[in-house]
């Protein structure tokens, strides 16, 4: 067993299964919004009306956060493949890490306009 | 024909290099790479590979062919000669001893992280453990590896990790202990494999399947390992 303390969970398969989740939350989302674009009229009232409603922004967050999780077990993968000194592997996945975090905060204050 | 050999003694060369040999092969015959080998070092003793049964079962003579690792005894040249040129190189990834020898340490550790071996605490019965046809028959296609290791050695996965990454080889191994119903510490082996590097840096691209010289499948071995991670995890 390979022990590792930067990965998202601690063990394979949790990344593995939390990579795979928030893909299908990612790719629900995207055909949502393309679909959104494609049979509705976009304009701001429309646009506004639909981030208006509760359940859109929970699903907008979900999906925020899916990208954060999902970049993070992808950036942790390529690191650890081609950075192969530890200090600088370490800078690049911690600027990964408050790159999501400032997103996903950013996010949520641009959602529910605080 | 022209046979284009890499070519590295650390005792007298700085760096390795490339050496192009002609070799004349004989009228209407479809010789295997590793004739053409032993054909080269009649002319020139000091070229090192290895070689063992010569018919693909030792797993001796594993290098790259025009850039596709294969067995060499069991290679014909119709099947890897173009435009009558062989480049002939050993195993990516590991080092290099001596021309197209590699030093297969980190291979073979890999391969015993795995237990490739059957663990039973039970009573030995009087004569053998017994198996039914059905549960032998879940272990055709993971017995037959012979650790040639062209398959670890096609893997980028492998390449990048070779200390952390256990590999097609040594993953298939793992799963022909887990699949064996003999075989009583399952969840110790699945405990052991269960990190982010071990089983989890396969993405699948399967060049493993592609060079294998038993026709053997590591992706779908390793597809197995993660469905029984997955069960006992969820």
């Amino acid at each position: 067993m390979v022990s590792s303390v930067t990965n998202l969970g601690r063990s394979g398969v949790f990344d593995w299964l939390i990579q795979r989740v928030t893909a299908y939350v990612l790719a629900l989302y995207t055909l949502f919004l393309l679909g959104f674009m494609v049979f509705s009229d976009v304009n701001y009232e429309t646009w506004a009306a639909l981030f208006s409603q509760t359940w859109f922004r929970i699903f907008t967050l979900l999906a925020l956060l899916s990208i954060g999780a999902h970049a993070w077990v992808g950036l942790w993968t390529v690191t650890t493949d081609y950075i192969k000194a530890m200090a600088p592997r370490f800078l690049v996945q911690a600027l990964c890490g408050l790159t999501m975090f400032v997103y996903v905060i950013w996010g949520i204050q641009i959602l529910w306009g605080l | 024909m022209l046979v284009s050999l890499y070519r590295y003694n650390p005792e007298s060369d700085n760096a390795p290099y490339m050496q192009d040999v002609e070799v004349d092969i004989p009228e209407g015959k479809d010789l295997m790479v590793l004739d053409v080998l032993n054909l080269i070092k009649e002319r020139d003793p000091s070229m090192a590979y290895r070689r063992s049964c010569r018919e693909g079962v030792c797993g001796s003579d594993g290098m790259n062919m025009n850039g596709t690792n294969g067995l060499a005894c069991i290679t014909p040249m119709s099947q890897v000669v173009k435009n009558n040129k062989l480049v002939l190189r050993p195993l990516p990834g590991l080092p290099v001893i001596r021309d197209l020898v590699v030093d297969m340490s980190l291979f073979y550790k890999q391969y015993e992280k795995v237990m490739p071996y059957l663990v039973n605490d039970t009573p030995a019965p009087a004569i053998e453990r017994l198996q039914t046809p059905e549960d032998r028959e879940k272990l055709d296609g993971l017995y037959e590896c012979i650790l040639c290791a062209c398959c670890s050695t096609a893997c980028p996965s492998f390449w990048w990790n070779p200390d952390k990454f256990i590999g097609p080889s040594g993953l298939l191994q793992a799963y022909r202990f887990l699949a064996d119903s003999r075989d009583t510490a399952q969840a110790e082996r699945l405990a052991n494999l269960d990190d982010p590097f071990s089983v989890f840096r396969c993405r699948g691209i399967m060049n493993c399947v592609s060079v294998c010289p038993k026709g053997l499948n590591p992706t779908k071995a390793i597809g197995h390992i993660r469905n029984l991670l997955l069960q006992r995890a969820t």
